[in-house]
C-alpha cells in the first residue's frame, strides 16, 4: 500500500516537471490560434485552429526570409566551427607540445567572455569590412561563440581515441593530414553531429549580435525578427502573430532535440569541465 | 611512438604540425576575439561616438572615474551603474542557487528508472534549446498583466484579488525575470548532475542499505559528496552566464532600472545612447568581473586543463 503510494506520489512529481517544462510552449502554441478578442480571455484549452496569424507573419513581414537568414548564418557558421574545431582539437587532443596547456585555457576563457566585452570593437570591425547590416557580418561574429566551445568539445572527445590507430598510420607512413583526415575524420563523427547541433543551436538563438550588426528588417535573424515583431498601433503587442512566429521557430529544435536527445547530453556533458 | 619512429626526428615535425593545425583556429580566434576585445578597451580610454568611429580622442580614465569641478563623473561614479552591479549579482546568485536545488531534484527523479523516462528527459531538453528571445516572449504574454493566463489562474485560485503587472512593476519584474532564467537553466543543471549521478559507483548504495541507513542520509552522505565536481562546474558554468544575462532582460522589461543588469547598461551606453568610449568603459568593466572570477575560480578549483591527455 505504501508501495504503491510512494509510486503514485513519484508519478505525480515527474508530470509536475513534465508540465512546468512544456506548459509555456503548449499555452503559446493555443494562444496562436486566436485572433482579436479571442486572444484576450485566457483559456486553457484550444477552441479552433485558426491559421491567421501564421499567415500574417509570412505575407505581412519578412518572416520567411528571416527564417533563411537564420539558417544561412547558422549552418555557415557550424560548417566553420566544425572544420576549423576539429584542426585545433587534432592538435591539442593528440599531440604534447610546449604551450598546449595555456592554449586550453586561453580558448575556454575566450568561450567565457561577455559578449558585450567585444562589441564596440566588433562593430567596427563588421564596419571597415563592410559587412554591417549583411549576414557575412553576423557569421563572422558569432564564431566567437561558438569555435571556442567546438574546439573544447572535440578536444574531449578526441582525447578518447585509442592512439594505436594512429600509432599504425604513421608507421604506414600516411602524412599528419592524411592521418586526420582518413583516421580521425571517421572515428570522430559521431561526436561531429551533437557538436554541430549545439553550435547550430546557439548561432539559431544568437541575439546581441544579430540585433547590433544588423539594421533593415531583409537582413534580420528570427531572433530579432520575433523581438522586434510590432503591430498597427503603438500601444498593443501583437501577442497572437508572436505566439505563431515564436511556434513557428521552436518546432524545428523540439524535433531535433527529440531525434537527437541522447547525442546532446553526451555533447552536453563533454563540454564541461570535468574539474 | 617512439619504437615506430620515421625518418629524421619525428617528435619535433608533430610539434610543428600541431602549430599548423592550430594556425587557422588561432587566427580565427585572434579576428574575432582578440582584436575586437583589444579595440574595446582602447575605446574605453576615449570620447569616440557610435555614427563616426573614426573620429575620436584620447581621454585618458575619463570615462571610468574624472574628478571635475568638486564633482565625479564616469562610470564608476555613476549609481546607476552600481544599481546595475547590484541587480546583476543578486540574480546570480539567486538564480544559480535556485537551479542547483532544482536541477539536483529533477535528476534524482529522472535517475529512478521509470516508463517513458527518455521522453521525458527530452522534453526537459524544450526549455533549453529554444531561443531565449522565443521562451521570454512566451513568458511576456504568460505574465501579461491584463491578459495573462498567470494572473487569469491565480485569481481564479483566489491567491491574488487583482491582476498585477509583473514585467512592468519594480518590485516584481526582477522575480519574473528569474523565474524565467531557472525555467530556462534548470534543465542544463539537471542533466549535467543525471549524467554524474549515473556515473556513480552502485556499491556505496548496496553498503549503505546493509548498515540500514535510509535514503536521506544516503542522499546527504553519499550522494552530494560525489555529485560536488559535478556541481562546482554546473555552477561556474551558469554564475558566468548569469553574469552577462542580456537577452532574457531586454526582451521582457527593456531597459527598466529595476532589472537592468551590467550588459544591458553597457549597451544602453553604446547603442542607444551611441556613446562607445562610455559603454566600452562598463564592458570592460564586466569583462575584468568576469576574468577575475574566472581566474580565481580556477585557481582555486586547481582546474586541470590538460588532465586525461596521454601523448
Amino acid at each position: 500500500m505504501t508501495q504503491l503510494l510512494a509510486k503514485i506520489a513519484f508519478m505525480l512529481i515527474v508530470a509536475a516537471i513534465l508540465i512546468v517544462a512544456l506548459f509555456p510552449f503548449y499555452y503559446a502554441f493555443v494562444s496562436s490560434f486566436r485572433t482579436g478578442t479571442e486572444l484576450f480571455i485566457p483559456r486553457l484549452w484550444p477552441e479552433r485552429f485558426d491559421l491567421t496569424n501564421y499567415a500574417q507573419i509570412f505575407t505581412q513581414q519578412a518572416f520567411g526570409l528571416n527564417i533563411l537568414n537564420s539558417m544561412l548564418v547558422a549552418l555557415v557558421v557550424v560548417a566553420l566551427s566544425l572544420f576549423l574545431g576539429m584542426t585545433a582539437a587534432y592538435a591539442l587532443a593528440r599531440i604534447r607540445f610546449r604551450g598546449r596547456g595555456p592554449m586550453l585555457f586561453l580558448i575556454l576563457a575566450v568561450s567565457m567572455f561577455p559578449q558585450i566585452a567585444v562589441l564596440s570593437g566588433m562593430f567596427e570591425l563588421v564596419r571597415a569590412l563592410g559587412l554591417y547590416d549583411r549576414l557575412p557580418g553576423l557569421m563572422l561574429a558569432n564564431l566567437v561563440l561558438t569555435l571556442p566551445f567546438t574546439v573544447w568539445i572535440l578536444t574531449t572527445f578526441m582525447r578518447e581515441l585509442p592512439k594505436e590507430l594512429e600509432e599504425a598510420a604513421i608507421a604506414d607512413g600516411a602524412t599528419p593530414w592524411q592521418t586526420a583526415r582518413l583516421v580521425f575524420l571517421p572515428l570522430m563523427l559521431p561526436a561531429m553531429v551533437p557538436t554541430g547541433l549545439l553550435a547550430f543551436i546557439l548561432a539559431w538563438n544568437e541575439f546581441l549580435f544579430a540585433f547590433t550588426l544588423t539594421l533593415s528588417s531583409e537582413s534580420r535573424t528570427v531572433p530579432v525578427a520575433i523581438a522586434l515583431l510590432s503591430g498597427g498601433s503603438r500601444q498593443e503587442l501583437p501577442w497572437g502573430p508572436i505566439m505563431a512566429a515564436s511556434v513557428v521557430v521552436t518546432l524545428p529544435l523540439i524535433i531535433l532535440v527529440l531525434i537527437f536527445q541522447r547525442k546532446i547530453v553526451a555533447g552536453l556533458t563533454a563540454g564541461a569541465v570535468k574539474g | 611512438m617512439k619504437s615506430s619512429a620515421p625518418p629524421a626526428d619525428p617528435d619535433r615535425a608533430r610539434v610543428r604540425n600541431a602549430w599548423v593545425f592550430l594556425a587557422p583556429t588561432l587566427i580565427a580566434l585572434a579576428i574575432v576575439a582578440g582584436w575586437p576585445l583589444a579595440r574595446t578597451i582602447w575605446f574605453s580610454f576615449t570620447d569616440a561616438r557610435l555614427d563616426d568611429l573614426t573620429r575620436y580622442g584620447f581621454v585618458g580614465l575619463d570615462n571610468y572615474l574624472a574628478y571635475d569641478d568638486g564633482e565625479w563623473y564616469g562610470v564608476l561614479a555613476e549609481a546607476d551603474w552600481w544599481n546595475a552591479v547590484s541587480v546583476t549579482l543578486w540574480f546570480t546568485v539567486v538564480s544559480v542557487s535556485l537551479e542547483v536545488v532544482f536541477g539536483l531534484a529533477v535528476a534524482l527523479a529522472l535517475n529512478v528508472r521509470f516508463p517513458l523516462r527518455g521522453v521525458v528527459r527530452a522534453a526537459i531538453l524544450v526549455p533549453w534549446a529554444i531561443p531565449t528571445v522565443v521562451s521570454a516572449k512566451m513568458w511576456a504574454w504568460m505574465l501579461n498583466d491584463q491578459f495573462g493566463v498567470i494572473n487569469y489562474v491565480l485569481m481564479g485560485l483566489g491567491i491574488i484579488g487583482t491582476p498585477i503587472a509583473w514585467t512592468a512593476s519594480a518590485d516584481t519584474a526582477l522575480w519574473a525575470v528569474l523565474t524565467v532564467d531557472v525555467w530556462k537553466s534548470t534543465p542544463f543543471m539537471a542533466l549535467l548532475f543525471l549524467a554524474a549521478l549515473q556515473m556513480l559507483p552502485q556499491d556505496c548504495y548496496e553498503a549503505a542499505k546493509v548498515d540500514g541507513i535510509g535514503p536521506v542520509r544516503a542522499l546527504w552522505y553519499i550522494t552530494l559528496p560525489l555529485l560536488r565536481p559535478a556541481i562546482i562546474t554546473a555552477v561556474i558554468f551558469r554564475a558566468l552566464d548569469a553574469l552577462r544575462i542580456f537577452d532574457l532582460i531586454y526582451v521582457l522589461t527593456s531597459n527598466a532600472r529595476s532589472t537592468m543588469s551590467m550588459s544591458i547598461y553597457a549597451r544602453q551606453q553604446l547603442v542607444d545612447f551611441q556613446d562607445v568610449g562610455y559603454g566600452s568603459a562598463a564592458s570592460t568593466l564586466l569583462f575584468l568581473i568576469i576574468a577575475m572570477i574566472t581566474i580565481s575560480v580556477i585557481a582555486l578549483g586547481r582546474l586541470d586543463f590538460d588532465k586525461g591527455a596521454t601523448r
